[in-house]
C-alpha cells in the first residue's frame, strides 16, 4: 500500500513537472480570427494557456509573460481536421511492410480490428501533414465487408497513446462493393450485413447463454460481435464507404431498422438523394475533385456534390485528396486545395472552413477537443498568410495543443542537400 | 455541343447552314501508293493510321479587355487576341476586331493558351473502367514497341469532355508502364470524334513510351523477367540492339534494292524510328540514378530522350537534365507511393527549372489532368517557400509550351502568338487560383466548352442516359 501510494505520488509529481515544462501562454494577436463555432472576429486574439485555448475575442488581455504572435493581416482558424485517411497506417502504399490498414477478419468481418494500433506515429508524412495546417486526422481501416474501427488522433509527436484524441469514433463497413466484401451481388451484401448486426442484438442479451456455448453458430467472431455492440445501441456511428445513390438508400434502409447512426463515407451520387440525407441528418464524408463515372457504381460523381449536399442542409466534411490513389496519405496536406475546390464548386467559403474544422470534430465525437477557437479546446491553431485555400497561402503558425511546429520534414531536408548540385555540368540559364 | 451535332447530322442534310465539311471518314487510300515504301520501310513518312481530323466550325472571336499569359513573354494586361480560321490572327494590347467577328468581354479574366497533358491514358484506361476498358499495357512481354496506343482508345472515354472542361486541349496518351518499351503514344486533340483518327493531331510525331524501375520488374519478376534493374537494363539495350541492326539493313536496301527487302517487324520499325530521330522518346523514370543510366543508353545507341516522365528525382540531377536537353514532366506533389518515389519533393519544379531545363507539370492521372493549373501553383509556392519564386509568365510555359516542345509541337501550339494554332482557355480569373475554372475552351478557333452554356458541353455516347447531368 505505501508503494502504491509513492508510486501515485511520484507520478502525480511528474506529471506537474510536465505542465510547468509546458505552461506556456501564447498570444496570437490583430489577426482574423475565425472560430468556427461563432462569427468572424475581426482584429481577434487568441490565448494558448497550457496547451489548451484560454480565451478567444476581440478585447482579450493579454497575460503578462505570454509570447506574442502579431497576425495583422494574416487569417487564424482551428487546425484542419481530415475526416478520413490512411495516414500513418501506410507508409508506402507498395512496401508491404508498411500497410496496416486492412485486417483480414473472418469472412471479410473485422469489426474488432482497432486500426490505431498499428499506427505508426514516426511517419515521415505527419510532419508535412501539420505543416500545412493539418492538425487533427482520423485514421480510418479500409477493405472487406466491416473494415474496422476509426480513431481521431493529433498530429503530435510521441507514441500513439500520446496522439489519440478518441477511440474508436466510428466503425467502418464498405457497401457497394460485393466482390471486395467476398460476395456476389449487393443484396447479399446487405443481406449479410444484416445478419451480422441481428447476430450483435442476440449475442448482446444472450451472454451467458454463449459464455456456456449454448448459442447457435455466429456469422462473427465473438470479438467481432462484441465491437458492434455500440453500433446497435447508437453510441458508435456506422461511417459506410458507398457511392451509388441506391446503396446509400439500401444502406439508410439498413440503418433506420437496427437504430444505426449512419454516416456515408465517399457519396459520390449522394447529391441526387441531398433532400433525404438531410431529413434523416446523416453526415457525409466527401472530396470535391472528383467528376469522374469511375465504376457503375459512381456514373453521378461530380464535384459539386459537396455545395449540393451543404444547400440542402447536409451536414458534410472534406476528405483531404479524397480522390487520391496510392498517394493519399502524402497529400493529406491538400485538404486545403479539397476544401477551395469545393467553394469553386458551389459551397459557401464558411462551410468549407466548417467542413475541414467543426464539422468532422462534431461528427466523430470531439468537437469539445478540436475543430473550433473556444475555450477548453486543444490549442490547435494555424495562422495563415492569407486565404488558407488558396495556393499562395502558407500555414506561417502551426500550433498543435498549444505547442508551435516549425520542423524541419524530410522533403526540406533533401532539398537543404541538393538545393545546390556540386557544378558538374554548366547548366544554361533558365528558359 | 451544338457543333459536334451539326457535324454529325451533316451527312443527313439536317445542318443546311453547316459548312462544307462532308466527312470525317479518311481519304481514300490510292493503291498505287502502297508501295513498299510506305510503312514498310519505316520511313519518317510513314502514316497507316492518318489522321482525319478537321476543325470544328469556327466563328472569327475577339476576345478583349482581357489578361493574356502568352507563354511567350510577360502578362498582357487588359490586352485582346483575334481568332480568324482556327488561328491566332493577332494578339497584343489591342486588337481590330473584323465586322463579323464575335466580341467577347473578358474583364477580369484571364485568356492561356490551351493546357498540354503530355501524360496521359484517358481512352486506353477508360471510365467507367474495369477489365473490358483496361487497354494501357500490353503486359504479355516487358518488349512490346509493336503496339500504338492509339489502337487502344475509346473516342467515347467519358474523360475527354471533362479533360476539355479543365482546359486542356492536346493530350499525349501513352501506354502504360509496365513494358520496358511499351509501344507508340498518340497525339490527340480533346476533341469529339467517331474514330479516333479524327481526334488524332495532324502532322504529330510520335512518342515511345519506356519505363524504368519497379513496375517492369514486379509484373515480370515471377513471369520470366526481367526480376531486377539490372535485368531492366539488359532488356534496353538488347531491344536497342536489334533495332541498330534492323535500321541498318533496311538503309542499305533503300539505298540499293538489291534483292528481297528484309522482312518487316513491327516493333523494330518503330524503334528504326526512333534511332532517326523520327520518335520522340517519352521515359517514365523516377529515381536520378536510373535517368542517368538510361541518358547512357540513349548515347550508346544515339538517340536521344524527349521527356522523362514521374522524375520525382528530377531535382537531383537538374543540371544534367539542362546539359542533355532532357524535359521533366512531374507532379507538383505525389510522391511516397512506392520505394522509388520516396524522395519526392514539391520543390521539385521549382528547383529543375532553376536550374535551366524544361518543366512540365503532367498528370498520368484523368482527374489531375483537369487541374494541371493547380498542380503548376503547389509548385509555384513550394518554389517561393524556398527563396525560388517562379513567376506566372513562366509557370504557364510549364502548362503549354514545354509539353508542346516535348511533343514536338512547340511550332503549332503551346503560346498565344500570332500564326500559332488558336487553341485558348478563357478563364474566370487567374488561373493560378483556386478559385478559378476555365469558362470557354476554344480548340483551332472553336468554341468546344463553354461552362455558361449547357448546350456547349461535349457528352460521350457513353454518357448519354447514364450519366445525369451535364458540368456546369
Amino acid at each position: 500500500m505505501i508503494s502504491y501510494r509513492l508510486i501515485t505520488r511520484t507520478i502525480i509529481a511528474l506529471a506537474s513537472t510536465a505542465a510547468t515544462l509546458n505552461a506556456q501562454t501564447i498570444a496570437i494577436t490583430g489577426g482574423k480570427v475565425y472560430p468556427v463555432s461563432g462569427p468572424v472576429i475581426e482584429n481577434g486574439t487568441v490565448i494558448i494557456t497550457n496547451g489548451r485555448i484560454s480565451a478567444v475575442g476581440a478585447n482579450v488581455p493579454i497575460p503578462a509573460g505570454a509570447q506574442r504572435i502579431d497576425a495583422t493581416g494574416k487569417i487564424v482558424t482551428p487546425g484542419f481536421v481530415n475526416s478520413a485517411t490512411q495516414l500513418g497506417v501506410q507508409e508506402i502504399a507498395q512496401v508491404s511492410d508498411t500497410r496496416d490498414m486492412t485486417a483480414r477478419g473472418k469472412d471479410n468481418i473485422a469489426a474488432a480490428f482497432t486500426v490505431w494500433e498499428g499506427l505508426n506515429p514516426n511517419s515521415v508524412m505527419m510532419a508535412p501533414a501539420r505543416k500545412e495546417g493539418v492538425t487533427s486526422f482520423v485514421v480510418v481501416p479500409t477493405g472487406g465487408l466491416i473494415a474496422g474501427q476509426a480513431a481521431l488522433v493529433d498530429v503530435v509527436p510521441g507514441t500513439t497513446t500520446d496522439m489519440i484524441i478518441r477511440a474508436p469514433v466510428a466503425m467502418v463497413a464498405e457497401v457497394g462493393d460485393p466482390q471486395s466484401a467476398g460476395l456476389n451481388s449487393r443484396g447479399e451484401l446487405i443481406v449479410k450485413l444484416r445478419e451480422v448486426l441481428e447476430d450483435t442484438r442476440y449475442f448482446q442479451s444472450h451472454r451467458d447463454a454463449f459464455d456456456r456455448a449454448q448459442t447457435r453458430p455466429f456469422s462473427a467472431s465473438r470479438l467481432d460481435l462484441q465491437a458492434l455492440i455500440p453500433v446497435i445501441e447508437g453510441r458508435l456511428p456506422l461511417l459506410v464507404t458507398v457511392d451509388r445513390e441506391a446503396d446509400i438508400d439500401a444502406a439508410m434502409r439498413l440503418a433506420r431498422d437496427y437504430n444505426v447512426k449512419l454516416m456515408i463515407g465517399g457519396g459520390a451520387e449522394a447529391w441526387m438523394m441531398a433532400d433525404k440525407l438531410a431529413a434523416a441528418h446523416i453526415p457525409i464524408l466527401t472530396g470535391a475533385e472528383n467528376n469522374i463515372p469511375a465504376g457503375f457504381a459512381a456514373l453521378g460523381q461530380r464535384q459539386e456534390n459537396a455545395g449540393l449536399l451543404r444547400k440542402a442542409g447536409v451536414e458534410v466534411a472534406l476528405i483531404g485528396n479524397a480522390g487520391g490513389g496510392d498517394e493519399e496519405a502524402f497529400n493529406v496536406r491538400n485538404l486545403r486545395q479539397e476544401a477551395g475546390n469545393a467553394v469553386s464548386y458551389g459551397m459557401t467559403w464558411d462551410d468549407a472552413l466548417r467542413a475541414v474544422t467543426l464539422a468532422p470534430a462534431e461528427f466523430f465525437g470531439a468537437a469539445d477537443r478540436v475543430g473550433s477557437l473556444q475555450p477548453g479546446r486543444e490549442g490547435n491553431v494555424v495562422v495563415w498568410s492569407g486565404d488558407p485555400f488558396e495556393f499562395a497561402t502558407r500555414a506561417e503558425h502551426v500550433f498543435v495543443r498549444g505547442r508551435e511546429y516549425h520542423e524541419k520534414t524530410r522533403q526540406d531536408l533533401l532539398i537543404e542537400r541538393y538545393r545546390n548540385l556540386p557544378g558538374t555540368h554548366n547548366a544554361p540559364p533558365p528558359q | 455541343m451544338r457543333a459536334f451535332l451539326c457535324l454529325l447530322l451533316i451527312g443527313a442534310g439536317a445542318c443546311a447552314s453547316a459548312p462544307s465539311r462532308t466527312t470525317t471518314s479518311p481519304t481514300p487510300r490510292d493503291s498505287t501508293q502502297a508501295d513498299i515504301g510506305r510503312g514498310a520501310t519505316s520511313t519518317p513518312n510513314a502514316d497507316p493510321f492518318p489522321s482525319t481530323y478537321i476543325p470544328f466550325p469556327s466563328r472569327t472571336t475577339v476576345i478583349r479587355n482581357v489578361n493574356l499569359l502568352t507563354a511567350a513573354g510577360p502578362l498582357i494586361r487588359n490586352g485582346a487576341i483575334l481568332l480568324q480560321n482556327g488561328k491566332i490572327a493577332a494578339v497584343g494590347a489591342t486588337v481590330d476586331a473584323p465586322a463579323d467577328a464575335l466580341v467577347i468581354d473578358g474583364a477580369g479574366k484571364y485568356l492561356t493558351p490551351g493546357i498540354i497533358d503530355d501524360h496521359s491514358h484517358l481512352g486506353v484506361y477508360a471510365a467507367p473502367g474495369g477489365n473490358a476498358l483496361s487497354d494501357g499495357n500490353e503486359a504479355t512481354n516487358p518488349t512490346t514497341p509493336q503496339v500504338w496506343a492509339e489502337h487502344s482508345v475509346w473516342p467515347q472515354d467519358p474523360q475527354f469532355p471533362r479533360n476539355l472542361a479543365g482546359g486542356v486541349t492536346t493530350l499525349q496518351v501513352l501506354p502504360g508502364s509496365a513494358n520496358l518499351i511499351g509501344g507508340r503514344s498518340v497525339v490527340l486533340k480533346v476533341v469529339p470524334g467517331r474514330t479516333v483518327q479524327a481526334m488524332k493531331f495532324p502532322g504529330a510525331k510520335y512518342g515511345l513510351k519506356m519505363a524504368c524501375g519497379e513496375n517492369p520488374k514486379r509484373v515480370y519478376g515471377q513471369r520470366g523477367g526481367p526480376s531486377t534493374r539490372m535485368g531492366n537494363v539488359a532488356g534496353y539495350r538488347a531491344a536497342w540492339i536489334r533495332a541498330v541492326d534492323y535500321r541498318r539493313k533496311w538503309d542499305k536496301w533503300n539505298a540499293d534494292h538489291k534483292g528481297d527487302p528484309p522482312t518487316r517487324d513491327l516493333g523494330l520499325e518503330t524503334l528504326a524510328e526512333v534511332l532517326r530521330g523520327n520518335i520522340l522518346v517519352h521515359n517514365h523514370c523516377y529515381r536520378s540514378d536510373e535517368m542517368a543510366q538510361m541518358i547512357d543508353i540513349a548515347h550508346e545507341f544515339g538517340y536521344k530522350i524527349r521527356s522523362f516522365h514521374h522524375g520525382v528525382e528530377a531535382y537531383k540531377i537538374a543540371d544534367l537534365l539542362a546539359k542533355e536537353g532532357i524535359s521533366a514532366s512531374i507532379w507538383a506533389d505525389w510522391g511516397s507511393f512506392k520505394m522509388e518515389a520516396l524522395d519526392a519533393v514539391k520543390a521539385n519544379m521549382a528547383l529543375v527549372n532553376a536550374a535551366g531545363a524544361r518543366v512540365i507539370v503532367h498528370s498520368d492521372d484523368p482527374s489531375g489532368s483537369q487541374r494541371l493549373n493547380q498542380e503548376a501553383a503547389k509548385a509555384m509556392e513550394a518554389g517561393a517557400e524556398i527563396g525560388l519564386p517562379v513567376s506566372e509568365d513562366q509557370a504557364i510555359k510549364w502548362l503549354t509550351i514545354n509539353p508542346a516542345w516535348a511533343l514536338g509541337l512547340d511550332d503549332k501550339i503551346g503560346s498565344l502568338e500570332t500564326g500559332k494554332n488558336a487553341d485558348v482557355v478563357l478563364w474566370t480569373g487567374d488561373p493560378f487560383s483556386v478559385y478559378s475554372k476555365p469558362e470557354k475552351v476554344w480548340v483551332d478557333g472553336a468554341l468546344l466548352f463553354d461552362r455558361t452554356d449547357p448546350s456547349e458541353q461535349w457528352r460521350t455516347d457513353f454518357e448519354l442516359g447514364f450519366v445525369p447531368f451535364n458540368r456546369n
